[in-house]
């Protein structure tokens, strides 16, 4: 269980990037965030894991506050927080099991971590995640020479090894062709279900928010506008949300 | 996180499952290992066989740090004076300004005749040999070179700067030139425009920016250049000023001085590149 | 822009004629400030290739110079290479510590970047002559001199290299929970790896042609050679001598682009 309350951003003075936002997820279920460019959506999610510090509120993952947590223990919630970001953020010079296996070291000493030393069953689990998400074949390839959606899916499968219980996606297909991102969106659906996950997009594509996400929340202006089922998204809702008619993109 | 069922079913029989490679042995990986080994075996090698002449070294440090003292915290003009060093200091950076000058001019002309996308491939080719010959040779010899011609002077130290700026130039431009799309040039040519006006209406306007960029940081190295010929060549200016303090008549303060105004140079001509390079680059 | 199509390249036309008319100004200023003529100067580039052509050339009998300049050559390709390794080994721990993304905080990383680019300003005759007086005339002062200037350049190279290539994986390895050190070590230094060598490559040439001037200055290794033929009028050893640099320089860069065409 995911609980976020109150949480508040301002990146200068008088002028607040988040207000008072709040939501809860369950496990097992697919988040869409949606809303203008500018709106608030990276800086909601950055502050999940504490990339960005936020100023004020609570961000509480099974009852546990993230915000207050000193650095060792931030460590710990952030193995649980996988991440998934629009341009991979892979080490495009080494192999897809490396660039996996780089999941696991928050769960290494640092020495162990430092010279890449990692245990048989860490890259058995390596090799059968990547079998899940289509890539046990370039397992000994160099990233730089994937295609973006094959990218995409070794950053899924790199957060997955940290055992999460939350991914968070920024803006996970907006770099891809429509038929990786078809794929990336399914892939991500199947997972949350499988591992009973709680995963969290941005997203620009309403009609994939729509299609794919369980629960829509909309944000404009650093404002929670909506947080309801995918089902209950209408046109009203998001005319308020973009300030003008969009209605076509949804068909 | 693995499915435990999954788990039993894929684990072999034998009692240790095959080791799980993360790389495979690849040729740049390989090359990086060999050449970063070398290069540290061959300075292991050279540290320890360097000739420190019978210095001691920890009192040549001691002495050092003296002399730094003097230069960075105790800097004064000396027995010149002011106004002395700064005119010194103007001849120097004109000297610097007038080759980079030479150097775009005839730089530019030389990089559209050995750009690959321009022109015929020997005459090409024979420029870029030329050009590397010319500049591997270190500007301090073009220097001493010309001034055998030309005697000691200004002549040689232009002649000298300028050769080395010419070639370095020459590089840089037709970088950026080869580096243009074809069908911007295409497009011009297939209205029949001719090959100097494909230049300067096509090419030009595309890579002024990156042309600027180069110009500069050429008008920086000139401006170090033209101190050490000013030194080692006797060429004049504040080179030879900064030559004669510390090397002939020992005053560290004088030299911390000189060397106080140069930094202020660099540092005012890294600004104005700054500068100039947003002008063009927001054009 | 608003203004007409008409007025918009009249202006350019203005701006181009205004530069063009400043950059001569300056030459023609420039040149009368220093006494430079612009005619002798262009008749005298013939005249010195003519020159070289007579006495520059080296004869049969040069050759017995050789095994003396090939030895005070690779003396000073080792002392370019030894002073850019040890250079880059003290750079790459400067430049994590100062850069934007690695660095610690805004304190060091501006302590850092100004402390590079005194180094790398000061020129190398000022270095070459306070090192000369402490340490006199041995291979040790040119070894100095080319690390202080090599440090300067790194610096500011690496911590270029590393905020250019490195903040996004950074950050992706900064979201598992990973350590500041496993984050280097996993992330940044793989990452950057190719450029930091292709660096280091190119510092080598730019060392062994400092180190003519520094030799000179310093009266070691090549440069010192070169001097020593040069103020003695034996032009036939001197011009062994720019051969061999040549020669030595070009294979260097053939070497280094190779090693980048591979690694890069």
């Amino acid at each position: 269980m995911l609980e976020v309350k109150n949480l508040q951003k301002s990146y200068e003075k008088d002028r607040p990037a988040l207000t008072d936002i709040s939501f809860d997820i369950k496990p097992g279920t697919f988040v869409a965030i949606i809303g203008p460019s500018g709106a608030g959506k990276t800086t909601i999610l950055r502050s999940l894991n504490q990339l960005i510090k936020d100023d004020d509120g609570q961000i509480l993952l099974d009852g546990n506050d993230i915000r207050t947590a000193n650095k060792t223990q931030l460590r710990k919630y952030r193995r649980q927080i996988g991440m998934v970001f629009q341009n991979y953020n892979l080490v495009e010079r080494l192999t897809v099991i490396e660039n996996v296996l780089h999941g696991r070291l928050g769960y290494k000493s640092t020495l162990a971590g430092v010279f890449g030393r990692y245990t048989q069953e860490e890259k058995e689990e390596a090799m059968s995640l990547l079998k899940k998400v289509g890539l046990e074949k370039f397992a000994l390839k160099r990233c730089s020479e994937l295609s973006g959606g094959q990218k995409q899916r070794v950053g899924i499968a790199r957060s997955l090894i940290q055992h999460p219980k939350v991914i968070l996606c920024d803006e996970p297909i907006a770099s891809l062709d429509p038929a990786s991102a078809q794929n990336v969106m399914e892939l991500l659906k199947d997972l949350t279900e499988e591992y009973n996950l709680i995963c969290i997009a941005n997203l620009h594509q309403i009609n994939m928010a729509k299609k794919y996400a369980d629960q829509i929340i909309g944000i404009r202006k650093g404002r929670l506008v909506f947080d309801e089922s995918a089902d209950l998204l209408s046109e009203d809702i998001l005319r308020t949300l973009y300030d003008q008619d969009i209605t076509k993109e949804l068909e | 996180m693995i499915n435990s069922e999954e788990n039993i079913i894929q684990k072999p029989k034998t009692p240790r499952s095959p080791q799980i490679k993360l790389h495979e042995q690849s040729l740049s990986r390989t090359m990086i290992f060999i050449v970063f080994g070398s290069l540290i075996l061959i300075t292991g090698y050279t540290l320890t066989h360097l000739d420190t002449a019978g210095v001691h070294v920890d009192e040549a440090f001691k002495g050092l740090a003296i002399t730094l003292n003097q230069m960075f915290l105790q800097p004064n003009a000396g027995s010149d004076g002011v106004p002395l060093l700064l005119q010194a200091l103007a001849s120097t950076v004109m000297l610097s300004i007038l080759t980079t000058i030479i150097g775009a001019v005839f730089g530019f002309l030389f990089a559209v005749l050995a750009s690959k996308n321009l022109t015929n491939a020997y005459l090409g080719a024979g420029i870029r040999v030329a050009m590397a010959i010319v500049r591997a040779i270190p500007t301090i010899i073009w220097a001493l070179i010309f001034s055998i011609v030309c005697g000691l002077g200004t002549t040689a130290a232009v002649l000298g700067l300028s050769f080395h700026s010419i070639a370095y130039l020459t590089k840089a431009y037709s970088e950026s030139i080869e580096g243009i799309d074809k069908s911007t040039i295409e497009s011009l040519k297939v209205t029949g425009a001719k090959f100097w006006v494909v230049v300067f209406q096509a090419i030009w306007p595309t890579i002024v920016a990156s042309l600027v960029s180069w110009t500069f940081i050429r008008l920086e190295i000139n401006f170090a250049n033209a101190i050490a010929v000013g030194a080692a060549a006797g060429a004049g200016g504040i080179g030879y000023q900064l030559f004669v303090a510390s090397g002939m008549s020992f005053d560290f303060h004088e030299t911390g001085f000189i060397v106080y105004l140069v930094i202020l140079v660099t540092f005012a001509l890294e600004f104005i590149a700054v500068k100039i390079r947003q002008i063009y680059l927001n054009r | 822009m608003m203004q007409s199509p008409k007025k918009y390249l009249a202006h350019k036309g203005w701006h181009q004629t205004a530069v063009i008319a400043l950059i001569g100004g300056i030459y023609v200023f420039g040149s009368w400030a220093l006494n430079f003529n612009s005619v002798d100067g262009f008749i005298a580039v013939p005249k010195a290739f003519a020159w070289l052509g007579i006495y520059f050339r080296p004869t049969a009998h040069s050759m017995e110079y050789l095994p003396k300049i090939w030895q005070k050559l690779i003396q000073t390709v080792l002392l370019a290479i030894s002073s850019t390794v040890v250079a880059a080994i003290v750079s790459i721990f400067v430049a994590l510590l100062g850069s934007k993304v690695t660095g610690i905080n805004s304190f060091v990383q501006t302590i850092v970047r100004g402390v590079a680019s005194f180094f790398r300003n000061i020129p190398l005759v000022a270095w070459s002559m306070i090192l000369l007086f402490s340490f006199k005339q041995s291979d040790f002062t040119g070894f100095l001199a080319l690390l202080l200037m090599s440090i300067g350049y790194l610096i500011r190279a690496f911590m270029e290299i590393i905020e250019d290539e490195a903040s996004e994986t950074m950050l992706a390895l900064k979201a598992t929970g990973a350590s500041y050190f496993q984050v280097i070590f996993q992330a940044v230094l793989p990452q950057i790896l190719p450029s930091i060598l292709s660096w280091i490559l190119y510092m080598i040439e730019n060392n062994v042609r400092d180190a003519t001037l520094v030799g000179i200055l310093t009266g070691t290794g090549i440069g010192f050679i070169f001097d020593i033929y040069y103020k003695s009028f034996r032009f036939d050893a001197a011009g062994m001598t720019v051969l061999a640099i040549i020669i030595v320089v070009i294979a260097l860069e053939t070497i280094s682009n190779q090693i980048r065409r591979v690694i890069l």
